[in-house]
């Protein structure tokens, strides 16, 4: 199975089993990583699911959409690789792929 | 026999909807230590109401990724699950809940978070088969399991939920007649431009409105529903019918036992009822709202929910800090990402910002030259920035926000005040 390899917010880094079709926020909460809230469920109304994808990385990744990225500028705190996990639709392609939970806003 | 059982937990949480969940996870969340028991009627692990309507109506998505938590994350964090369980009476004084099998549970604190009953119709007819509602996954699964048979489809209610599944059941092929009591759709909310705009988005979709129609009652032919009778004696034929009419508190046993309250039970800022060590949050309970100008409301609501879980969780968890979060809400019919922030309630001002042609737009609601609320379509930068102009409670240049090439967060014009925190009162009459 490919993986997923989160950085938690006490800095601890480990790799998840991933399923293809789930969204980066559904493997991060089906791991039992309790760091995002989630609120919307993947319904890009709020930003609850904040991660940030290594930069080597995050052009790997198709681009955010126009919502999506309105949605990051609205947070106070944004890195450039900044992503909402629920727009990441997680596949094999996407196997090794790193993400950090963003600080509690 | 089970009667005689009684466990005790430091919490017991009723209602494992997502106000119950979240206050679990936000207790574990804040290392509390205690015993906590979240109890639902439902068989199912905590999940997600909003997609019932949605995505898991329209089969895009699975009930398992409605779950809140994966199963093992309860037992990991030491939640005791009491599912299928209904809890029928509150006795304060012995700090007791009871069962409807009659087993006592005993708490130290208890936080009520039941939501509501889909509020069901008076009129004859309204407990025939293939009439449902849409509260529950059971009530999704029994209409799912008919809707293969279905043609004629009647929606009665012109809400978010009765619109919702419309959106969807005509993307499904059927014939669908929305029927709402009211001269426009989204008849609990004030406005009526985005109201407009969604009738005529449905209209062109092929749902068949009807506004401003009374239902007589369902008939029935063999104990299955087969038409739609309107108070104007026309006959709707209708092979499947669907009721999304809100909602009705479930809160009779904290009302029996003593609570304050009437259409839901009233909370302090903290989230506590009248009686003691007794919280109620999410759809059921009545608060004091500062972002509707301090006055008494019930908001159904996953922000409502969440942030009122946080609220008692704090509070048992002994870092109290009084209520008080944005509304937010959000629906998505067709194409259509519908985002509203605030409570428009109240509001003397409409104003339209872009282009409802261009189907991204956004309606802004100002009370006293202040920004109250928006409904945003496709259009969510109004939402993120309108809902800083909220929070900020600062006067706007209203000649300029409806300049949809001008951010909202220029058009402030004034010094801050931001909606009282003093509103909100810190006791509930003890």
């Amino acid at each position: 199975m490919a993986s997923l390899i989160v950085t938690t917010r006490d800095g601890a880094t480990r790799p998840l089993p991933a399923d293809a079709g789930l969204s980066v926020m559904e493997v991060i909460l089906d791991n039992g990583i309790d760091e995002l809230l989630a609120a919307c469920g993947g319904s890009l109304s709020c930003a609850t699911c904040h991660v940030i994808v290594d930069p080597a990385q995050a052009l790997t990744l198709p681009p955010p959409s126009e919502a999506e990225r309105e949605l990051l500028e609205g947070l106070d705190q944004v890195a450039p690789t900044s992503r909402l996990g629920c727009q990441i639709a997680f596949d094999e392609r996407l196997d090794g792929l790193r993400v950090t939970i963003a600080p509690e806003s | 026999m089970s009667g005689a059982t009684v466990s005790d937990y430091d919490v017991v949480i009723v209602g494992a909807g997502q106000a119950g969940a979240q206050t679990a996870i936000a207790l574990r969340q804040l290392r509390y230590q205690g015993t906590i028991a979240l109890i639902g009627d439902e068989p199912e692990l905590p999940y997600e109401r909003p997609p019932l309507s949605k995505a898991y109506l329209a089969g895009d998505k699975s009930f398992e990724r409605l779950l809140i938590r994966p199963a093992a994350f309860w037992q990991e964090k030491a939640v005791d699950l009491r599912l299928g369980c209904r809890v029928d009476a509150v006795d304060p004084a012995a700090r007791r809940v009871t069962a409807a099998d009659g087993t006592g549970i005993g708490y130290r604190r208890l936080v009520w978070a039941t939501g509501g009953a889909a509020r069901r119709l008076d009129c004859p007819g309204a407990a025939l088969a293939r009439v449902h509602s849409m509260r529950s996954r059971a009530d999704a699964d029994r209409l799912m399991s008919e809707l293969p048979r279905a043609r004629q489809v009647v929606v009665i209610g012109g809400g978010y939920i009765g619109l919702e599944a419309a959106a969807v059941l005509v993307g499904a092929g059927k014939e669908v007649t929305l029927i709402e009591a009211q001269q426009h759709v989204l008849p609990r909310m004030s406005g009526t431009m985005l109201a407009r705009f969604l009738e005529a988005e449905h209209r062109s979709r092929g749902v068949t409105l009807r506004l401003g129609t009374a239902v007589h009652g369902i008939e029935g032919r063999d104990g299955t529903a087969c038409g739609v009778r309107l108070a104007s004696g026309e006959l709707v034929p209708a092979d499947l019918v669907i009721v999304g009419v809100g909602i009705v508190p479930a809160v009779a046993p904290l009302l029996a036992a003593g609570a304050r309250g009437g259409n839901g039970v009233e909370v302090d800022a903290l989230c506590r009822t009248s009686l003691p060590d007794v919280y109620a949050i999410g759809d059921c309970a009545t608060h004091a709202n500062a972002f509707a100008d301090g006055a008494r409301i019930r908001l159904e609501s996953v922000q409502n929910a969440n942030d009122m879980a946080g609220t008692v969780a704090r509070s048992i968890a002994g870092v109290a800090h009084p209520y008080y979060a944005v509304p937010w809400f959000w629906s998505n019919q067709y194409d259509l990402r519908l985002q509203s922030v605030g409570l428009a309630a109240g509001h003397d001002l409409a104003v339209l910002r872009g282009a409802i042609d261009a189907r991204s737009f956004s309606v802004i609601y100002l009370r006293n030259g202040r920004v109250v609320a928006l409904d945003c379509v496709n259009a969510t930068k109004d939402y993120i920035q309108g809902r800083k102009l909220i929070e900020s409670g600062a006067d706007v240049r209203s000649d300029m926000i409806a300049d949809a090439t001008v951010a909202l967060t220029t058009c402030l014009q004034s010094e801050c005040s931001p909606p009282m925190r003093s509103h909100i009162r810190l006791t509930n009459g003890r």
